[in-house]
């Protein structure tokens, strides 16, 4: 290089004398990068948050509707009331098993979509799974209530296949059951179902296309059939990304407070709750009690989680 | 003897390509074969279709002399140590060893017993309770030959087991391998690339290339007596003539092949052993390769030879540079006759 180049990059003004800071303080970069990201998240999300966490050990005065801005328990008492423990447990039940369910009805679609698929079947694969995901989710959640809904295809289809009385039995089970699909625990649950399911089938492939399909072939070579080389092979090796993917659709769940007040029974869910406390009924002590429920089973669930290798798929 | 394993025109097609053409072999029990040729030569389908993972488009394979086709990769008694070891790493070394008595219902503890004495044997005692990936290359490579020999298969097939070791390790495993066969006199078929492994470790080798073999045979038969081009020249060095360049140096009816090492090269004047073949070209490449040195003579009709002559206590090397004349001699009986199928390009 000429000494007239060298001379000119010397000079080149204040733009460059920050390009070449930042260049030679690679941590100064770092923090020009993060800082007003990390600030933001602090404020505004830790910081709200925290305020949250605080409101839930003041409690209500029950005469003025006023808040007493009072470290007290209380609140947390209010918890344990039937009505309330009611709430918890039911959506903690409906969280439950909307991961199960997820979990089996993914398994097999994320297993196709990682060894069998591949090339534009495996492309279509991704945006079939992918593409709900960019409509919006309350025209995907009212327009599941008018599948369910009693005037609806599905109730149609099940009159054209003479199949009525099979809907009516499932109807009249007890609690999940109820007049119409868009009016019982089910429809709840099937929408959830469907909601979330992207988020179970992509941790679960991401986990088998790491699979080497080697071990399988080692595990057919050592004597065992498919079904024993699926249950000491595949599935501990997806289990983790199975883990992954359940974080998503119990949190999801556990949290969610639309899907619920559109498609099932009005009996409410932890997210409603929250919503009815802080909104009419005013009382955001308890909004903010229930709110930490969600966090501490999450705070469990991931603990767990952690201890079964989930963090390692993702 | 007992065939181990019989190829009996086996073709596997995958669309228009034929990875494995018309092949037909046989390996005998207790023997130590080795298919050896570059990738894509059609040995590494070969080996899968012994162990099952494949089924052959058309022909007949036999192991022990039961039918091979259509029997799934658990029903066979045959063993694979797979290039990449695959060893199932959520399990530690031990379970990964006694997987195959797992399958059969072996109890607990006698499977641990015996997964002891495999690893023992493979030299690995002690390492039971780790997992694979706390393993170095050469450890991870004994388990899965502990693990593939557990159960004594028939045949144990070996799919370029050592190529992802460091050349050191490679050689110590070779031998290793080689004395472990003889202890437990298991049928091995080996899968290669390396031609000097393949030389040194096996009893009989066969040569693919483009899903054909070329040549079977020991490895005095295919170093010595290569019968087509493609032989000479990927199994070690050769110099390869054409029908025509041949006829004239050597007097042979066809192709002739000849090794570097047996040839010899002196300075114009000297005076080459009597009754051997002479040939006068130029130096135009020298490597000194410490115990020999390697010549590129390019010879009057315009051929190039590769000439080997070792720095012994006979004497050094001709110190020749660039350019020097010179005179490279061979015996007759030293080259060798290919067969008809024209010279190597």
């Amino acid at each position: 290089m000429s000494s007239a180049a060298l001379d000119a990059r010397k000079t080149g003004g204040w733009l460059r004398w920050i390009s070449t800071q930042l260049h030679s303080r690679p941590r100064l970069l770092l923090a020009v990068l993060l800082g007003p990201p990390l600030v933001w998240l602090g404020v505004i999300y830790l910081g709200s948050l925290f305020a949250l966490l605080l409101q839930s050990f003041f409690s209500i005065d029950e005469f003025s509707g006023l808040v007493r801005k009072e470290f007290t328990l209380k609140t947390y008492s209010e918890l344990l009331h039937p009505a309330n423990l009611d709430i918890i447990l039911r959506t903690v039940g409906m969280a439950s098993s909307v991961t199960v369910a997820a979990a089996i009805v993914a398994f097999p679609i994320a297993y196709f979509m990682a060894w069998h698929a591949s090339g534009k079947l495996k492309a279509l694969c991704y945006i079939g799974v992918m593409l709900p995901l960019w409509s919006s989710y309350l025209v995907r959640v009212y327009s599941w209530k008018l599948i369910l809904a009693r005037e609806g295809i599905l109730n149609w289809v099940f009159e054209q296949l003479y199949l009525t009385w099979l809907l009516d039995a499932i109807l009249a089970i007890p609690v999940i059951g109820g007049p119409s699909l868009s009016i019982s625990y089910m429809g709840t649950f099937l929408v959830f179902l469907y909601i979330w399911l992207p988020f179970m089938i992509l941790p679960i492939q991401a986990a088998l296309e790491r699979v080497p399909p080697s071990l399988v072939d080692a595990s057919a070579d050592l004597g065992a059939r498919p079904r024993l080389t699926f249950r000491k092979v595949i599935l501990p090796l997806a289990f983790p990304g199975v883990v992954a993917g359940s974080i998503f659709t119990f949190s999801l769940t556990l949290g969610d407070y639309i899907i619920p007040q559109i498609v099932g029974s009005s009996r409410l869910f932890i997210g409603q709750a929250v919503f009815t406390h802080q909104g009419t009924a005013g009382n955001i002590p308890l909004a903010a009690a229930f709110t930490v429920v969600p966090i501490v089973i999450m705070g469990i669930y991931l603990t767990v989680a952690k201890r079964l290798g989930a963090f390692d798929a993702l | 003897m007992t065939v181990a394993v019989r190829f009996e025109r086996v073709s596997r097609h995958f669309g228009d390509v034929r990875a494995v053409d018309d092949v037909s072999f046989e390996v005998q029990d207790g023997e130590f074969f080795a298919m050896l040729g570059p990738s894509g030569s059609g040995k590494t389908t070969s080996l899968r279709l012994i162990a099952g993972f494949d089924q052959p488009t058309s022909g007949h394979i036999e192991i022990h002399g039961s039918t091979a086709e259509g029997v799934p990769p658990y029903d066979r008694d045959v063993n694979t140590v797979f290039q990449d070891y695959a060893l199932f790493p959520h399990m530690n070394v031990i379970d990964n060893v006694s997987y195959s008595l797992m399958v059969r219902g072996v109890d607990k503890a006698e499977r641990h017993r015996r997964a002891e004495d495999m690893l023992a044997l493979v030299k690995l005692g002690g390492y039971g309770s780790r997992k694979p990936a706390a393993l170095s290359g050469g450890q991870r490579q004994r388990v899965a030959l502990a693990r593939a020999l557990i159960n004594r298969p028939k045949v144990l097939l070996l799919d370029e087991p050592l190529g992802a070791l460091d050349l050191k390790l490679r050689e110590e495993m070779q031998v290793e391998l080689k004395a472990l066969q003889r202890q437990v006199g298991i049928t091995f078929v080996f899968v290669t690339h390396d031609q000097a492994e393949a030389l040194s470790m096996s009893d009989r080798l066969a040569v693919f290339n483009e899903g054909r073999i070329e040549q079977i045979g020991t490895p005095e038969d295919i170093y010595a007596r290569p019968s087509t081009p493609f032989v000479a020249q990927f199994v070690g060095t050769s110099n390869v003539l054409d029908a025509e360049s041949a006829r004239r140096l050597a007097g042979l009816d066809g192709p002739g092949s000849i090794r570097p090492e047996r040839m010899g090269l002196i300075l114009p004047g000297e005076t080459p052993p009597a009754g051997a073949i002479n040939v006068s070209g130029t130096i135009e490449d020298h490597q000194y390769h410490g115990a020999s040195s390697r010549y590129q003579v390019r010879l009057e009709d315009r051929t190039s030879m590769v000439v080997v002559v070792g720095n012994t206590a006979a004497g050094e090397a001709v110190q020749a540079d660039v350019g020097q004349a010179v005179t490279v001699f061979w015996r007759k009986e030293d080259m060798h006759r290919l067969s008809n199928d024209g010279a190597a390009e």
